[in-house]
């Protein structure tokens, strides 16, 4: 072999955004997440995406309506210029809904989809409205990774943090898929988070963190309930690191990626 | 950015299978499309750039579960070219876990959804039991695919950025390089022809019936085509032999402005291209050809022509090889970063085809013949739906 080095990829941590059932915010969460406030689910309460111009509000869909207020808490509390920052969309199904209702379309009599229905199947569907919300020009872009997209996002944010030396947005969402798709791929419930990364530390940064490929298995989230949806969910396999950074402690998380290959984090808190 | 080396291609698209079908094609200066119906689809009045060997395909039994269009698409690329036993080399000197697989598709399998909804249980609405969600439909089943197929166990993913694709995927493979994650990557661009995509572009009045015409003043859409493409990436070391083609630079930029409609003084684009320049720490001048994106629809071609008349004046031959490929969509990044490859291998530019009148209030200077200049320099543009851009720059070596 010419190489056996791995590499660890740093970065700083200064924006979380997280929407999921229980969880409607990160300033919500982290106490749930810390043990100091018990959890208990709730139905997510999706917010309008007010954010967007008035035609796109009327045409997005339930995918991005989940990725953009995870994208904006998370700027929000890192303080920083949304334009300003790289952006990572990472999803297994992007906007489910849209889906089904296109392959219902087309196995019908009538096979004409609406010109909106068709734009919203791209799985940059988020990225799209995301990029007109916050009128970032730079660049964007969607992953899928099945069970792996979290690890796969963190991996593509932390690389252009790395190389690039830009600040990234990541956000992983799902949405679940109605019936008859939801018997073949059940997600339980609409689930947002969203980090942002920064290649320096600065006045808001929350952690440095440090991410190395490693065959171990992933950590569980503590919280029985939650610990349910880390399983469930593709975006919440990052759960576990927002545990460890509402615990506010250093320490180390193994995230789910792909068989065999998970990801270390190792979690520095700046304060 | 680190320049990356091109080591190993291959594409298969509607010019034919592996890269010796693609040259002649090309040299011929003839295209691939053609009005045929595509499995149900007798009620749209188009032509489409469709690959007829993939419907010969048989997978292996080991990877039966995978069987859909788009991996057979994906299988019959990696069989041309000696592709897969370059791969096989890759993979023997790094290691299994060090080479990563980065590929671009919109639709992957979707068609087998498609088609199973037609089946749905008359009584309970339920799919049938045959339809394999994971392996097919879902977006990441073609790198799933090719990470079985290879039995490799390093990074994987998808992007899916609709008609940026697999552009954007040589962008995210050489970070992955330079950051020393991986060794290297097999990155391209596979999509298939399906319904979602032929009834979509007809309802946004895209879809051409003739030949699509790229910057054509009478040019009426898109045409649908479907191809593999398939690329091995590695650090360059060092004994380059001149013919060899690096990636020199990569420029990503998003619109801010349309779903489906591009900035209409591509203003994204023209943002790619300078970041794409900085990235190879070039100057306009130093461009050779731009392979455009060039989809032959009214606002696509007059955003990037404007795009493009900004940055680069009349002086840079440019054209879109989507009159002879069609637009294959998820694969079209892939596909023409090969078609550039060859061009800076074979020492000639790729005139447009179909391309009867050109469109005046577009000043640049569009091929449509093929031109025997031999270039240095190639930039390859690729744009797509939620206002994606990703520009690239490859050169030889020599």
């Amino acid at each position: 072999m010419a190489s056996t080095t791995t590499a660890t990829l740093h970065g700083w941590i200064d924006g979380i955004g997280v929407l999921a059932p229980g969880l409607s915010t990160w300033t919500q969460a982290q106490p749930i997440l810390a043990g100091a406030v018990a959890y208990q689910r709730q139905p997510v309460l999706v917010p309008t995406a007010a954010a967007l111009p008035p035609p796109e509000r009327r045409r997005v869909g339930l995918a991005a309506k989940v990725a953009l207020p995870v994208a904006q808490e998370a700027i929000a509390n890192a303080r920083q210029d949304a334009k300003a920052l790289a952006a990572v969309f990472s999803s297994s199904g992007a906007d489910c809904d849209n889906c089904d209702a296109i392959c219902r379309v087309l196995a019908s009599e009538d096979r004409h989809i609406s010109p909106t229905r068709f734009h919203n199947s791209v799985h940059n569907v988020a990225a799209g409205y995301w990029s007109i919300a916050s009128g970032a020009m730079t660049p964007a872009t969607a992953l899928c990774a099945y069970d792996g997209s979290f690890g796969a996002g963190l991996l593509e944010a932390l690389t252009q943090v790395v190389v690039d030396g830009v600040g990234t947005l990541l956000v992983t969402y799902e949405v679940p898929y109605p019936e008859p798709l939801h018997a073949k791929r059940p997600l339980p419930a609409p689930f947002g988070l969203a980090l942002v990364l920064m290649p320096q530390p600065g006045p808001h940064s929350l952690a440095q963190l440090q991410v190395d490929l490693v065959e171990a298995p992933p950590n569980q989230v503590t919280i029985a309930e939650v610990e349910t949806l880390r399983r469930q969910v593709p975006a919440a396999r990052g759960l576990p690191l927002l545990q460890l950074l509402a615990q506010g402690r250093r320490g180390r998380v193994i995230l789910e990626y792909l068989d065999p290959l998970n990801l270390a984090v190792d979690l520095l808190p700046c304060r | 950015m680190t320049p990356v080396r091109l080591s190993h291609f291959t594409a298969s698209s509607c010019l034919g299978c592996g890269l010796a079908a693609t040259l002649t094609a090309l040299l011929q200066h003839r295209g691939g499309l053609a009005p045929r119906h595509f499995e149900t689809v007798d009620d749209l009045e188009t032509q489409v750039g469709e690959v007829p060997q993939v419907d010969d395909v048989a997978l292996p039994a080991s990877l039966a579960e995978y069987e859909c269009r788009n991996n057979r698409l994906a299988w019959l690329g990696l069989q041309q070219d000696g592709f897969s036993a370059a791969v096989e080399d890759a993979i023997a000197r790094y290691g299994p876990q060090r080479v990563g697989i980065l590929i671009g598709t919109s639709t992957a399998g979707i068609l087998q959804t498609e088609q199973a909804y037609r089946r749905r249980d008359p009584n309970t609405g339920a799919l049938p039991e045959d339809l394999l969600y994971r392996t097919t439909h879902n977006t990441y089943s073609v790198a799933a695919f090719i990470r079985r197929y290879f039995r490799l166990a390093g990074p994987a993913m998808v992007v899916s950025t609709a008609c940026s694709s697999s552009a954007k995927v040589f962008a995210s493979a050489a970070r992955l390089l330079a950051a020393g994650v991986i060794d290297a990557a097999i990155v391209g661009g596979v999509d298939s022809l399906c319904l979602t995509t032929l009834y979509g572009f007809n309802s946004l009045e895209l879809l051409s019936a003739e030949p699509c015409r790229p910057f054509d003043v009478d040019r009426k859409g898109l045409c649908i085509g479907e191809a593999a493409a398939f690329v091995l990436l590695e650090r360059p070391g060092s004994n380059l032999d001149a013919d060899t083609v690096l990636l020199l630079g990569a420029g990503e930029s998003s619109d801010a402005y349309h779903m489906s409609a591009p900035h209409p003084d591509g203003l994204g684009a023209q943002m790619a291209m300078a970041a794409a320049l900085r990235s190879a720490g070039l100057q306009a001048t130093d461009i050779d050809y731009i392979n455009l994106h060039g989809t032959a629809t009214p606002s696509n071609d007059a955003a990037e022509g404007k795009a493009v008349a900004t940055l680069f004046g009349d002086r840079t031959p440019c054209s879109s090889v989507k009159g002879a490929t069609g637009h294959t969509l998820g694969a079209a990044g892939g596909l023409e970063a090969v078609i550039s490859a060859l061009a800076l291998q074979h020492a000639f530019l790729p005139g447009g085809i179909n391309t009867r009148h050109l469109d005046p209030t577009i000043p640049i200077q569009y091929l449509t013949a093929n031109s025997t200049l031999a270039p240095s320099r190639v930039m390859s543009n690729s744009f797509g739906f939620g206002g994606t851009n990703c520009s690239l720059v490859f050169g030889r070596s020599g």
